[in-house]
């Protein structure tokens, strides 16, 4: 990536408070580094906003990036942040095509650093399709920030056949998982402050817009729900739809698509891998009858080839997510309160 | 995972279920130590699954819980002093005490860093030369070896500005409090896995014996649990009350001899009061004479009022046995897991904590049973 990209010569090493003036310094950091990278037609007119006609219904999302660190075994803050709101689109059944985005930089991160965030957000727009049409770049004092902060927005049509909304959501549908869960946690904690322990696991940060659009062409409005368990992992996203649709979630322990070194690193930090976060796979809640072959479908496409069914909606335990162990009892699975801490032992 | 699956087969699950059900012809109570083997019943679904005559009752082998209103003030007045990082494990963080709780005092700016090994309270002390670390040095014997080397390796390295807080609790100590209570109903024990590795099983032959109760060293997962259930069962029903060792993979009747003798070189056995049980003596290690300059009690010259804990929390209750979380008319309604009254509700490996993410039958959480 960087021997196609090399860092442009900057007359600056580190960014500083004058990158985020207005002035000379803000001009020269984005005609050189952000212009040139994500350069497209309606970025290039440098208005104030962007303009552009949609036709048809539309979905609109935004999200913040705060992770720390900026760069992480299978990625980086930029391409999550791209990956995050592309997803939060797709989830509404919708194709992003118009993103916005901000940076808030701490002072004296390094350009190389933003230079290659820039790359990873290049790379992960270029996979995903859309264009970042319009943004800002603020830079705050050394010490109040935590190196990068980045906020995308995006605008997508809504494919014409999904009708995505829990209110459709009844007994009998099946609840799929499109891959692997805890795999972005893991990797994240990896390196975590006194915690760095050796890892082959990647984040699993990706673009799903391409595989529910798929998923949408072939099913249509058998597809129920869609939402990717980020932060509070699958456990969360089963328990908001269990609230707002006051059914009964019922998951099969030993059905849930987990990496054995994944799942070794939940043990050994006292981590349920049911909370920790994900960031390339969602959760469909279909309609029995298409439940293998929407399975079958996302088997063939590069971000589903890990999926399954973990369960079914039931009209018993309404409005709780309940799992049967693999040993055959059941528990109820609850939110999660705070953040997970570690053990003592 | 190699040497885990092994231990949550399902045929063999089954298998042990079904000798339990097979041998069991009375009502029996029987106590897990260790508040991970109260998770892993509960977690795993396995409370429904043994004999309705067999009550599993949650002891007081959570840490966390365990640690007394006092100490956990004395943690929070250390971190807001100046130049001090608190280091702790991050499961003591939310646990409230007199008035704050460690999370709260480090939004309002205290430096509290959650490790996971004291040695990593090394490692800041020596990045940090010009600020004090302190370890919160909680847990059972389990954790006492590492934190007890922890303060060897700091004279050695001459570090001066590493210290420990001292809340060491023992089993032994809380078993014989438990079995000389006059409303005692336990009649076996499941001892902790873990702890019975660093001491061994030696310790609990006396008791076994005084007591004429049952002891089995047990594991954590679920054909461990079950496997000592089973033999704590066979001895019940035949009558005998011996020390027997299921988790023969990691504890040995000497235990660590290494980590006895580390624990030997840094602290002494000292009175402790068991947060909701009250003073129990001899049951806790404080840093000895020999170490008293990394000992933060003395260093820092700690002088705080012994606080009062919350009369309607009922936790002492809930880890002698005597009663189960949701018999508490506050669970998951004045306390829970948010908004905690005491720290069984708090902490991963508390009693009530478990009931509250993973009781099987989903209605108990909001019914209330009082007694």
């Amino acid at each position: 990536m960087q021997l196609a990209c090399p860092l442009p010569k900057f007359d600056f090493d580190v960014i500083t408070m004058g990158h985020g003036s207005g002035g000379l310094l803000t001009h020269k950091l984005l005609q050189t580094g952000v212009f040139d990278l994500l350069k497209n037609d309606m970025l290039d007119q440098q208005h104030d906003g962007a303009r552009f006609e949609l036709k048809g219904p539309v979905a609109f999302s935004t999200d913040s990036y705060v992770i720390s660190p900026i760069f992480f075994p299978g990625g980086n803050i930029g391409e999550l942040a791209i990956n995050g709101t592309v997803n939060d689109l797709a989830m509404c059944g919708a194709a992003a095509q118009y993103l916005s985005l901000a940076f808030i930089i701490e002072e004296g991160l390094t350009m190389e650093e933003f230079w290659k965030v820039l790359v990873g957000i290049r790379d992960a727009a270029q996979e995903a399709g859309v264009r970042v049409v319009t943004g800002d770049t603020k830079v705050v004092e050394k010490g109040k920030g935590d190196k990068l902060f980045i906020n995308t927005s995006g605008i997508g049509l809504i494919h014409p056949q999904a009708a995505i909304h829990h209110n459709r959501i009844e007994a009998g549908d099946k609840i799929i998982i499109s891959g692997n869960i805890a795999t972005h946690g893991i990797a994240i904690m990896s390196l975590r402050k006194g915690l760095e322990f050796e890892t082959s696991i990647l984040s699993d940060t990706a673009p799903l817009n391409h595989t529910t659009k798929r998923l949408l062409d072939l099913f249509g409005e058998k597809i129920k729900f869609l939402r990717d368990p980020t932060r509070g992992g699958l456990a969360s996203v089963l328990n908001e739809i269990a609230g707002m649709t006051a059914l009964g979630y019922l998951i099969n322990q030993g059905d849930i698509p987990i990496i054995e070194e994944v799942e070794g690193a939940c043990e050994m930090l006292g981590l349920d891998p049911l909370y920790v976060a994900n960031e390339g796979i969602f959760v469909a809640v279909v309609k029995k009858e298409v439940a293998k072959a929407v399975v079958d479908a996302l088997h063939n496409d590069p971000y589903g080839a890990c999926a399954a069914i973990i369960g079914e909606v039931t009209p018993e335990h309404p409005g709780k997510v309940v799992l049967k162990s693999r040993i055959g009892g059941s528990r109820v699975v609850n939110y999660l309160t705070g953040e997970q801490l570690p053990r003592i032992c | 995972m190699k040497y885990l699956t092994e231990y949550r087969d399902p045929e063999l699950v089954q298998e042990y279920l079904q000798e339990v059900h097979r041998i069991t012809t009375r009502p029996w109570t029987l106590m897990e130590i260790c508040g991970g083997q109260t998770h892993s019943l509960v977690k795993n679904g396995l409370l429904d699954m043994l004999p309705p005559q067999i009550t599993m009752v949650h002891g007081p082998g959570c840490p966390v819980c365990v640690t007394s209103i006092s100490v956990i003030d004395e943690a929070v007045w250390l971190a807001q002093q100046p130049n001090v990082i608190l280091a702790s494990f991050g499961d003591m963080l939310r646990v409230p005490g007199s008035k704050k709780s460690l999370l709260e005092a480090k939004a309002e700016g205290a430096d509290v860093r959650i490790l996971y090994s004291p040695i990593e309270a090394l490692q800041l002390a020596k990045e940090n030369p010009g600020k004090e670390v302190v370890f919160f040095a909680v847990g059972f014997e389990t954790t006492a070896p590492a934190n007890a080397l922890s303060v060897v390796q700091a004279a050695k390295l001459g570090l001066p500005n590493y210290s420990i807080l001292a809340s060491h609790v023992l089993v032994p100590p809380a078993m014989e409090a438990i079995l000389g209570d006059r409303e005692n109903r336990i009649d076996g024990f499941l001892a902790a896995g873990h702890v019975c590795a660093i001491m061994g099983t030696e310790e609990y032959d006396p008791i076994a014996l005084k007591y004429q109760t049952p002891i089995v060293v047990t594991g954590f997962e679920p054909v461990d649990l079950l496997q000592g259930i089973l033999m704590v069962v066979q001895q019940l029903e035949k009558g005998e009350y011996k020390v027997e060792n299921q988790y023969a993979r990691s504890v040995l009747r000497e235990g660590n001899r290494l980590a006895q003798d580390t624990i030997r070189e840094v602290f002494i056995t000292s009175d402790r009061t068991w947060r909701g049980i009250g003073p129990i003596p001899q049951s806790g290690y404080e840093v000895n004479e020999r170490y008293r300059s990394y000992n933060a009690r003395i260093k820092f010259h700690i002088d705080i009022e012994a606080a009062e804990e919350n009369g309607q929390c009922i936790s002492g209750d809930i880890m002698k046995g005597l009663k189960k979380p949701v018999q508490c008319p506050n669970f998951g309604k004045a306390c829970r897991p948010e908004q905690p009254l005491g720290a069984p509700m708090v902490s991963s490996e508390g009693a009530c904590a478990a009931y509250y993410h993973y009781a099987s039958a989903p209605a108990e959480i909001n019914t209330p049973v009082c007694n």
